[in-house]
């Protein structure tokens, strides 16, 4: 395509602090500002600042918004509390994934954010599916920032109070910088962190008061991209999409318990019959001896070199100092510590599954309360 | 003599020995190399063959052969620390030293200046 990528809010800035610019998701976004690997460790010890304001930022409200929303997300809505958010995905008829996404519940609404690339199908989709009613309104002129890393929290903290007191999968409205936002603590890293729904207009202040704090550098989507992998976090487009269910995905913990009983949601006979029954293809990690890097495309071969899945995401882990990757294969195979070969460019690998994530998660979990 | 193909491999020749690597400017293209799959002793390339491999965080790269000849020694670092490519792409982060086919090949290569003033231009 040869359309021109669309501006960030944040695009002199990001060229000012000296960005490579590639496109992404129709948009011209940051890969790095220095060397990826740099950035991914620093994220890994002090505190990253991404700009993902090519996310789709949706509200969406009506009368019994969270019902509606249910007929096309597996999670459970209804009880979900106000400024909680839960991770779904929105499915086809047939139970394909046509986008993964974070729903929250802001009083009588849900804010919904989906990835960049699939946001403009997502709001058709929407509003295609939904009762008449049900209203989706796309906040375009809302920026989205992350800060991500083990000091995200004192940095944050010092700015805004009350922020430190969000659990993980939780957010409220605050203020930062004298301007209305919407944070969460939540991220794509595994790390501890938050996202910052701010208007548009006060994104290059906000990104500048946040790197003001020495402890936070601005990372690009290169180190993005490893930092998930990392954490065992699919990538839409690469380890699912509408061929693969979340059960193939090992997403299964996103389908709710009473969901599963009511089976009221797109797709519901399909999964319901692979949660029962197992799906043909299982979403797994590998890791490889060596230091080379088997990536998305690679094959996955049995003992007589047929071809039983394939590789969906693979790189080298910059925290682990080796390659890894995610791939689908066939269920009876998908157990961790089993071996199977991959094929790359006519060269075999041995690849060992894994159990994901490769780095374990840091996410800021509060105790339950009973009864809260 | 130093040369340079327009693939930003370089080519340092003494006498029928070349020693080949990749260019400055290709290993800030690249970002941090990862791994390099180097060619055995005893390996005849030619002019354009795929000589070695060398991967990013990023992406795979070919490295190709500038000049033909049969490959003598392959940088043994690279394979512990492949980011000495990124350090001293010029120096100790070579790939490997071929004997020259056809020494009339470097005729097709550019000198260091014309390389650095041509990659001004991309």
């Amino acid at each position: 395509m040869d359309e021109q990528p669309i501006l960030l809010p944040l695009d002199r800035w990001h060229r000012a602090k000296g960005a490579r610019m590639v496109p992404f998701a129709g948009y011209a976004m940051p890969v790095q500002y220095d060397r990826i690997i740099a950035e991914h460790l620093w994220t890994r010890s002090h505190a990253g600042l991404f700009d993902v304001s090519h996310m789709g930022q949706l509200m969406v409200h009506g009368v019994e918004v969270d019902k509606a929303l249910e007929t096309l997300l597996p999670g459970e809505l209804q009880t979900l509390k106000d400024g909680r958010l839960r991770y779904s995905m929105l499915l086809d008829e047939g139970g394909g994934i046509i986008d993964d996404l974070m729903a929250t519940r802001r009083g009588g609404d849900f804010y919904v954010v989906v990835n960049g690339a699939t946001k403009a199908g997502d709001i058709a989709e929407f509003e295609r599916r939904l009762p008449t009613g049900i209203i989706v309104d796309h906040m375009k002129e809302q920026a989205l920032l992350a800060v991500q890393g083990p000091e995200a929290v004192a940095v944050l903290g010092s700015l805004v109070p009350g922020v430190a007191d969000l659990g993980f999968m939780q957010g409220g409205a605050f203020r930062i910088g004298n301007h209305a936002a919407w944070i969460s603590r939540s991220g794509y890293t595994g790390e501890d962190g938050f996202e910052i729904s701010i208007t548009a207009s006060a994104a290059e202040a906000i990104a500048d008061l946040l790197c003001a704090d020495e402890r936070v550098r601005p990372i690009g989507l290169g180190a993005r991209d490893s930092l998930r992998l990392e954490a065992g976090l699919p990538l839409y487009g690469h380890d699912i999409d509408r061929e693969t269910t979340p059960v193939m995905a090992d997403l299964g913990f996103a389908i709710g318990k009473r969901r599963r009983g009511e089976r009221g949601f797109a797709g519901a006979e399909r999964i319901l019959a692979e949660l029962e029954q197992g799906a043909p293809l299982k979403r797994v990690g590998f890791t490889l001896d060596g230091r080379q890097p088997v990536r998305e495309g690679a094959l996955v071969l049995d003992g007589e070199g047929n071809q039983v899945g394939r590789v969906t995401s693979g790189g080298f882990s910059p925290s682990l100092g080796m390659p890894i990757g995610m791939a689908y294969v066939a269920t009876a195979l998908a157990e961790p510590g089993a071996t199977m070969m991959l094929e790359q460019r006519g060269k075999l690998f041995p690849a060992t599954i894994t159990a994901l994530p490769f780095v374990p998660h840091r996410y800021h979990r509060k105790p339950q309360v009973q009864g809260a | 003599m130093l040369y340079f193909s327009k693939d930003h491999e370089w080519v340092r020749v003494e006498g029928v020995v070349a020693t080949v690597g990749i260019s400055d400017h290709a290993q800030a293209a690249l970002g941090d190399i990862v791994f390099a799959e180097v060619p055995e002793a005893g390996k005849v390339l030619a002019k354009g063959d795929e000589a070695a491999v060398v991967e990013s965080v990023k992406a795979a790269s070919d490295v190709y052969a500038p000049v033909g000849g049969t490959v003598t020694e392959a940088n043994p670092a690279l394979g512990d620390d492949p980011a000495i490519v990124n350090r001293d792409p010029e120096g100790e982060g070579w790939f490997f030293k071929l004997t020259l086919s056809d020494p009339s090949e470097l005729d097709g290569l550019m000198d260091e200046a014309a390389y650095r003033d041509w990659c001004k231009t991309l």
